[in-house]
């Protein structure tokens, strides 16, 4: 286990490496310049900042520049907020994410498994179709819509939660962030748990269990709840991603300061190293929670050994 | 070699022959099972319904999707509300200018972009998981170690600096997007491969030296379709949530042409006071994506029954 | 009193295609220590018959008869009930040993589990039983491999394990369905001599389930039989296969590959076996008979004793085939 681990560690590296240097130049292909859209900008003082950021010099330089910062881990400086450095900038707003993105999850996988084990138990009741009838709903309610229609009913229509901000992570304001953010994980999580439960449940060690006289609550969750997990847990990767771009939407909506509107308004201003640091520490994570993924399907399932 | 040419087209006709056999009754199977499930049906009848309004309604309309009514735009609030009388039958969006109209042209866009960024998903994605499959061995670890690390970046915001390089051609943005987003595609067609592989056909096809492009492309492929069908059904409408994410986040399409998702995202912006902006879109939009899903259900139930 | 009696069995499924009867009104008794084979090809219900007595159809079947396990009829009893007598009284042992064991659980939780179940054992002492347990079906090194998973195990080794797994409790009865089709042939010879071992250490009474007559010969008192749901022929295992009486059953033996056969063209039964959906009239077997008369296409035989412990469904007289 431990030199899976390591093997993870170290080939992460180079993916990381692809990553920044593909975000690297495809940023800097894209027409415009961090302050082009400043007008009235004397042309001397133009080139003055331009030649401080080194974008006077050809991008192959600026690419080894912000190298050689990140080795140091130092993401730059901030083209748009010009007295912050983004490491200042996400060190302030990746907690709120983390903790938007943390609960979401946690929300999600729990009623998610919940609602798709007691669909598949009761298969073909009303509580299967009512479950099924809201997961097919979560998924095709895009969260950009479930966001105002949050807002909608239970700020505007009935007064009950602060229409946004964050407050330093408060429970009404967290509660619409992650509504938002877990409905259609829920929903999918949900599909899922039930499709791989109905399948286990018809398996061949099953019908074993049955014929060994194990009660019914013993089958599910000695027998059948371990191999109804896998392929939740291979959701669980893309799910992470997903919740951690949800922030996006969450952030624009609800104003709450996380990551997500600094990469927008970083892609949006041509903020050249808002939209590498950003992108950097989100493909760590993926990374990062890829392994964390497969160690937990290693755990589960006794065939794959590293 | 000893195998001479004829033969070599003999072995291939029956090959095919067995391929078809095997697939005639299986699409027939198919078929039946999937007329038989109403959800699916009833998806696929809308779906066309919806495709259809998109493209024909727009000549039933007095009004253009660039047409400012400027008799409406006085007080949107009330004048701009759905109405048989003056044509808007969905109402106007701020700016004065038919919601009907929009929203149909919208969903030609939306539409066109999921289908577009799809086939360029798939087509790629197939024949990656195919030649990957197929081939196999060093080739097969190095392109699915590929996959790997394409797969761990985050894609999203892979998108976005997509988008700041195209700029807003919508079109190119999501042939781009199609060309990143065939990953799961191609892990599932390799999957399916890896099992046709030892099929009699195809091993009879290799033994009488039928070249490898050759046997990808008229064996394997013909065989995947299935699944691949599946695979699209359930593609298209991720893709028109994207390109609807892109529009509202104001990337996307460039006025005055829309989307459902720029739409959507107007009318979330005046949804207190004019609800139709945002329930016309929104209804479209979510009606596709359910039928859309349904349908994709209703196909993997049809070629995979055990799936059940 | 017979240990198990069954009297009219029939297990329908209702199917989108129709209603389907996969077993039709069989009736067999089976007495302590004795060892029953039920014959036939795949789809003629031998399975289903199996399943119906453990209480395992799938949710679409529906049971009909009676079937009285020390005098209690078994089909009856709720879920629960039965959960008090699968595996305690009666055990199974399924065809395809790669799949009926559970993957994701160390095989000596999977036998322990059992012990601690039905005989309220400790955790120490139910292991202990289950290495026994593993020693008595020759399974070498029994103590290291109750830490194993499944996928360690080879098909032979698997199929011992679930032999192991259904003896636990030595139950009174055995159901054992196609327990070598999976296997190896060396291997199928050795699990059959470990069956016939613990029939007589265990005086456990056994349904052997097979298409393999050779199984039959080795190992069974009686034989039933079965084609497309219904008993073609049934008796004890030496009348039945030096005297056979039904031509279907004479198709089996005669079907049976011999090296001292004259002529190398192996004897088949022309034909499949009938579509359950849509039977044809008569006696099922007609249509593949080459004894078939126009009353076997118009009316079905029925079953009949016509020696003592003896029954078969034909319209051919009993006689026939000693004649022949």
């Amino acid at each position: 286990m431990f030199t899976f681990i390591s093997k993870r560690i170290l080939e992460a590296i180079p993916t990381l490496l692809v990553l920044i240097t593909i975000s690297f130049f495809l940023m800097h292909a894209a027409p415009g310049s961090p302050f082009s859209s400043e007008r009235a900008l004397p042309a001397e003082v133009l080139a003055n900042i331009n030649a401080k950021y080194h974008l006077d010099e050809p991008v192959i330089n600026q690419y080894f520049y912000y190298l050689g910062g990140l080795l140091q881990g130092d993401l730059g400086p901030s083209f748009r907020y010009k007295d912050f450095t983004i490491n200042e900038l996400i060190a302030q707003s990746f907690p709120v994410s983390a903790e938007i993105g943390i609960w979401s999850f946690l929300v999600a996988l729990i009623l998610g498994v919940g609602c798709g084990i007691i669909a598949a138990l009761r298969q073909n009741s009303w509580i299967d179709y009512s479950v099924m009838a809201f997961a097919n709903l979560g998924i095709v309610l895009p969260n950009f819509v479930l966001a105002p229609l949050c807002i909608l009913f239970f700020s505007i229509y009935n007064h009950w939660l602060p229409p946004g901000g964050w407050n330093g992570g408060a429970w009404p304001y967290l509660i619409m962030p992650v509504i938002a953010m877990s409905t259609s994980y829920i929903a999918q999580i949900a599909r899922i748990t039930r499709g791989s439960m109905i399948e286990t449940m018809h398996s061949n060690f099953i019908r074993t269990a049955h014929a060994k006289g194990l009660p019914k609550h013993r089958i599910i969750f000695q027998h059948a709840l371990r191999p109804t997990m896998l392929p939740v847990i291979s959701y669980l990767g893309p799910a992470f991603v997903g919740i951690v771009t949800g922030s996006v939407i969450v952030d624009v909506y609800f104003g709450t300061g996380g990551i997500g509107q600094h990469f927008i308004n970083g892609a949006l201003n041509r903020d050249y190293s808002m939209v590498m640091g950003v992108t950097i520490l989100v493909g760590t994570l993926t990374i990062l929670f890829n392994a964390v993924v497969d160690i937990l399907y290693a755990v589960i399932d006794p065939k794959i050994r590293y | 070699m000893i195998t001479t040419q004829d033969k070599i087209q003999a072995v291939e006709q029956f090959a095919e022959q067995v391929t078809e056999i095997e697939g005639r009754s299986l699409w027939q199977d198919a078929r039946r099972r999937f007329f038989s499930n109403h959800a699916a049906v009833t998806s696929l009848v809308l779906l066309t319904l919806i495709t259809a309004i998109a493209l024909l309604g727009p000549l039933f309309s007095q009004w253009n999707y660039d047409d400012i009514d400027w008799e409406a735009l006085s007080d949107i609030s009330v004048l701009g509300r759905p109405n048989i009388e003056n044509g808007h039958y969905f109402g106007t969006d701020t700016l004065g200018r038919d919601i009907f109209v929009r929203t149909l042209q919208g969903g030609q866009i939306s539409l066109l972009v999921g289908i577009m960024g799809s086939a360029v998903a798939i087509v790629i994605g197939t024949l990656y998981g195919a030649a990957s499959g197929y081939i196999g061995g060093r080739v097969d670890s190095v392109m699915m170690r590929f996959l790997e690390i394409l797969n761990s970046f985050p894609f999203m915001f892979f998108v976005i600096i997509l988008m700041t390089l195209f700029g807003r051609h919508i079109f190119l943005i999501f042939v781009a997007i199609g060309a990143i987003s065939w990953l799961d595609m191609a892990r599932i067609v390799r999957g399916q491969t890896l099992s046709l592989k030892n099929k009699e056909y195809i091993e009879a096809a290799y033994a009488c030296g039928v070249s490898t492009p050759k046997i990808i492309l008229r064996h394997i492929v013909p065989n995947v379709l299935g699944i691949v069908v599946v695979y699209a059904t359930l593609l298209v409408p991720n893709m028109i949530l994207l390109e609807s994410f892109i529009s509202f986040l104001g990337l996307g399409v460039q006025e005055p042409m829309t989307s459902w998702g720029a739409l959507i995202s107007e009318g979330a912006q005046n949804m207190e006071i004019a609800v139709w902006q945002l329930a016309w879109p929104l209804g479209f939009l979510v009606v596709t994506l359910f039928c859309f899903n349904f349908l994709g259900d209703g196909l993997r139930d049809a070629l995979d029954p055990k799936d059940r | 009193m017979n240990l198990l009696e069954v009297d009219n069995l029939r297990v329908n499924f209702r199917t989108p295609d129709g209603f389907v009867t996969a077993v039709n009104d069989l009736n067999f008794t089976l007495g302590q220590g004795e060892t029953l084979g039920i014959v036939g090809e795949s789809g003629s219900g031998k399975s289903q018959t199996a399943f119906a007595l453990m209480g395992l159809l799938a949710k679409n079947g529906i049971i009909g008869g009676q079937a009285r396990f020390k005098g209690q009829d078994i089909l009856s009893l709720s879920d629960k009930q039965m959960n008090r007598i699968r595996s305690k009284e009666i055990a199974m042992i399924f065809q395809d040993p790669m799949t009926s064991l559970n993957p994701y659980m160390k095989v000596g939780k999977q036998l322990i589990e059992v012990l601690m179940l039905h005989k309220g054992m400790s955790k120490v002492d139910a292991f202990e039983e289950a290495v026994k347990m593993l020693d008595a079906v020759k399974m070498p090194e029994a103590r290291k491999r109750m830490n194993m998973y499944p996928h360690e195990f080879s098909g032979g080794m698997r199929q011992r394990v679930m032999i192991a797994m259904a003896l636990l409790c030595q139950p009174k009865l055995l159901i054992a369905d196609e327990p070598t089709t999976a296997l190896d042939v060396t291997v199928q010879a050795q699990i059959l001599t470990l069956l016939n071992e613990l029939k007589n250490d265990f005086n456990t009474s056994i349904i052997m389930i097979t298409h393999d007559l050779g199984v039959v010969a080795g190992l069974c008192d009686k034989v039933l039989v079965m084609y497309a749901g219904q008993t073609m022929e049934y008796g004890s295992t030496e009348d039945v296969f030096y005297q056979p009486t039904h031509p279907y059953t004479r198709g089996l033996l005669q079907a049976i590959p011999r090296l001292d056969s004259e002529g190398d063209i192996l004897t088949t039964i022309p034909g499949n076996p009938p579509n359950l959906l849509n039977l044809p009239s008569g006696c099922p077997f007609h249509s593949r008979c080459e004894f078939a008369e126009e009353r076997c296409v118009k009316e079905a035989p029925t079953l009949e004793e016509y020696q003592v412990g003896k029954l078969r469904a034909c319209h051919k007289s009993a006689d026939w085939g000693v004649a022949s």
